[in-house]
């Protein structure tokens, strides 16, 4: 049973955007991941904020640090939205502004938005077990780049520039206030272009097109969701199926094969006094990772509520009148 | 409803589309070249004496069991032809020159790579008695990589002159010509075969990597057998033609890893006395000495590569061509050309940042020598040269290359100018900061080379190549990697190296 599915609305981040940079950070996690809908005609418009840094990366396999880089960290900036077509579907937008930094050495840091993404998140089965309640999910994504930023300059690109589709299933168990979450995701990606006509991988490759691995990524979470809120350790694993790990001293590559696992708390709170009303932040650590920083990530956010179901019979019936005249 | 219906044609739109990404040169027609160019074995060689220095013994004749064995070898293979066998063939086919070069650059992309520091911030350098050791020999650097392009080419050049030579001498028909039951899977020619261009070109490739690149002679052995076996299988050589071209141009190549091995590249790494010493003559000069912007700071990239021997030029005329010095680092001019540098990386334009990506040719690329090669590749296929016109152009090409680098390296550090981030570190750079000192522009210098050289072997695009150089030049610039002054004065610098090649080319007898 989803109780009072309004207060459990958590937003949404470029599913994405974190994938793409060295860092192994993977903010994502929230709506487009989590067991929670928003109702029929409720739209949840929110904006966050998440920075990530790392000083360690795996050079494919080989944990090192870099003083030409010193500790590199991104900063995001993201706008999104839910919208609740009916309670048993939601589709959910959002949008980063990233902008990246090296505390050491020469290399100049890039910034712009970078890709919008769009899922659509379905309900598909909701049935009492024992105490609880099991649901099941179906979620079809996607992401598009929004601007012609720079893919090949890691580890300061603010994305990869690969057009994604992405399909997943989630499973949700719920007993009184605490629950547990599972997910599988797979990502086919795009191939991209870089500025250069050719380019080394593990052969030589006389051509500015690059072919990009798909994704596969699991994610696990438990902890409490009540009235007030919700607490959650978060679990998540991401794997490139396929792709070359960095040569050593070499620079990072988009189609790298960029694997990690991270652990993180994420919190909740939807305020009492403002109906809708919410504050969301988190924290996440990369326990092991290939061809990605080692990133520690915390992220914090603002989201409201606006309840349309009520607004919109009222212009339904305007709409129908204006059409008699 | 109408999402889901809209998401899973996506999906299958996106499943159905084929990712698998082919090299622009992956389809080429096979090359029927306009003119044989029979004559080709009177052209000025580089470095053999004279085009018959190596001698090739004149060929058993088509009535003997030894040749009717080599067409049956022929004719049994082209029996039984897979799939393989028939790509291998047309790989080949799109000419020698033009893949074995493919292969020296994606060699010079896979070696171009800095050694990783040890321990206590020292860093190891490669080494050509022990290559298989961390780090690998070579590092092709830029002018590692110019030298090696050079040469190659120069080699492949020499050795197809003897080879078209003794094909003009012997004047032995393919064996598709002599035996009609024979298949030509590649356009006919009325080219004599023996000895083979194929194997010319193998041979002398494979030999020449035992100098440059010595790790990977086993797999170049297989790529020599490949390029061997595909001109038999498609009834364009014997075994007896393959036999005596591979030993004509190993012969050859002989004499230029000679050379490499005395033209002084071995010592370019020069020793820490010598490291010191630029820092000491540049402060005498009173001038702010370069130093390296690497952490840990690392030894310059190949300071004495300035006195390796030229291919074009004597070392007198090689340090002729040095240019006057660089804008005192203190001087006003040094300061505005600084905040100039400032402006360019503030605020970039996406073209601007697409130049200086497109011209990059940094770590793990095949560098700019690489690009040049890769630019006159496009153009020559568009050509149809012979093989022996081919290798003569990138060998023009690729000597201005390593001689411009040889011109370049004796400059920055006759000069010792620090970069633009040494005198203003608030300059982040929009590419990797090469770790020499910036007066003059590598890249400005290897352009204006090239881009002259080639502007004189395809006439009809030498603005075009003009305009490449300049962009390259400039990327430098708005990456905020170089003054202005570095990269005009490295153009210009660059063009007159190429000057040479073309008096060269003017009286090789090629045109």
């Amino acid at each position: 049973m989803l109780m009072n599915v309004k207060n459990f609305f958590k937003p949404v981040l470029p599913a994405v955007v974190m994938l793409l940079l060295l860092p192994a950070s993977r903010l994502q996690a929230q709506t487009d991941e989590d067991a929670i809908m928003m109702p029929k005609n409720n739209l949840c418009l929110g904006g966050m904020y998440s920075y990530n840094s790392w000083k360690n990366y795996w050079e494919g396999t080989f944990k090192r640090n870099n003083q030409n880089i010193g500790t590199v960290s991104t900063q995001m900036f993201s706008l999104m939205g839910t919208y609740g077509i009916s309670s048993k579907l939601n589709v959910i937008v959002g949008a980063p502004y990233v902008s990246t930094h090296a505390s050491a050495g020469t290399l100049h840091g890039m910034h712009g938005v970078q890709d919008l993404s769009l899922w659509v998140k379905w309900l598909a089965v909701e049935q009492n077990i024992g105490s609880g309640t099991l649901s099941l999910y179906a979620v079809g994504g996607g992401s598009l780049p929004l601007t012609n930023y720079i893919a090949d300059f890691l580890p300061l690109s603010i994305g990869l520039h690969s057009r994604t589709l992405s399909g997943r299933i989630i499973a949700d168990y719920q007993t009184g206030n605490f629950f547990a979450t599972a997910s599988g995701t797979y990502t086919l990606r795009d191939n991209i272009k870089i500025d250069r006509t050719s380019y080394y991988t593990t052969s030589e490759h006389l051509t500015n097109e690059v072919e990009m691995p798909d994704m596969g990524a699991l994610n696990f979470r438990a902890g409490y969701r009540g009235e007030r809120g919700v607490a959650e350790v978060v679990y998540s694993r991401m794997y490139t199926l396929g792709g070359f790990d960095i040569r050593k001293n070499d620079m990072p590559f988009p189609s790298n094969k960029m694997n990690a696992s991270m652990l993180g708390v994420h919190f909740k709170y939807n305020f009492k006094a403002v109906n809708g009303l919410s504050l969301i932040g988190g924290g996440d650590y990369t326990l092991t990772g290939r061809n990605v920083g080692q990133a520690t990530a915390f992220d914090g956010g603002v989201f409201y509520i606006l309840d349309f179901s009520h607004k919109a019979k009222k212009a339904k019936k305007t709409s129908k009148q204006e059409g008699k005249k | 409803m109408r999402n889901k219906i809209f998401f899973s044609s996506l999906l299958v739109t996106l499943i159905a589309c084929n990712k698998s990404v082919s090299d622009r040169t992956s389809d080429l027609p096979a090359l029927n070249p306009a003119s044989l160019d029979l004559n080709a074995g009177s052209w000025k060689p580089v470095l053999i004496p004279r085009p018959d220095t190596f001698a090739v013994a004149a060929p058993a004749a088509t009535s003997s069991p030894a040749y009717q064995a080599d067409l049956f070898e022929i004719k049994a293979y082209q029996k039984s032809l897979s799939g393989g066998d028939m790509d291998k063939i047309k790989y080949w086919s799109a000419g020698g020159v033009l893949r074995w070069n493919e292969i020296m650059r994606s060699l010079v992309a896979k070696y171009n790579l800095p050694p990783y520091q040890n321990a206590d911030g020292t860093y190891p350098a490669p080494n050509s008695a022990n290559p298989f050791a961390y780090p690998l020999f070579p590092f092709s650097n830029p002018p590692y990589a110019g030298r090696a392009y050079a040469y190659v080419s120069a080699a492949q050049y020499d050795a197809l002159v003897a080879c078209w030579y003794f094909k003009k001498l012997y004047n032995r028909s393919a064996p598709y010509v002599v035996d009609s039951s024979v298949k030509a899977l590649v356009p006919r020619t009325a080219l004599p075969s023996y000895p083979s261009e194929a194997a010319v070109l193998a041979g002398v490739t494979a030999e020449m990597m035992k100098l440059l690149f010595p790790d990977e002679i086993a797999s170049i052995q297989q790529k020599l057998q490949e390029h061997e076996l595909s001109a038999i299988q498609s009834g364009s050589a014997t075994r007896a033609e393959i036999t005596a071209g591979e030993a004509l141009g190993r012969q050859v190549a002989i004499l230029f890893t000679a050379r490499g091995r005395a033209d002084n590249a071995g010592k370019a790494i020069g020793t820490p006395t010598d490291w010191a010493g630029f820092v000491t003559q540049t402060q005498a000069a009173g001038q702010t000495p370069w130093f390296s912007l690497d952490a840990p700071k690392r030894p310059p990239m190949l300071p004495l590569f300035g006195k390796v021997k030229a291919f074009l030029f004597d070392s007198a005329t090689a340090v002729s061509l040095r240019p006057g010095p660089p804008p005192l680092t203190g001087s006003d001019q040094m300061k505005a050309e600084t905040i100039e540098a400032h402006n360019f990386i503030t605020n970039a334009s996406r073209e601007h940042l697409r130049v200086v990506q497109f011209w990059a040719d940094g770590v793990g690329t095949y560098t700019p020598g690489g690009h040049w090669d890769a630019i006159a590749a496009e153009d020559f296929v568009k050509k149809n040269f012979s093989e022996v016109r081919w290798a003569r152009n990138m060998a023009l090409l690729n000597m201005a290359i390593m001689d411009a680098g040889i011109v370049c390296w004796d400059t920055k550090y006759h000069y010792f100018n620090p970069r633009p981030t040494q005198l203003d570190p608030a300059i982040k750079t929009l590419t990797g900061i090469p770790n020499f000192p910036a007066y003059i522009s590598g890249h400005s210098t290897f352009s204006g080379a090239a881009a002259t050289v080639l502007g004189h072997i395809v006439p009809e695009r030498a603005g075009a190549y003009t305009a490449m150089a300049q962009e390259a030049s400039n990327s430098r610039m708005w990456g905020g990697i170089h003054y202005r002054t570095d990269c005009a004065v490295g153009l210009t610098v660059g063009q007159s190296i190429g000057n040479y090649a073309i008096q060269r080319a003017t009286k090789d007898g090629a045109e």
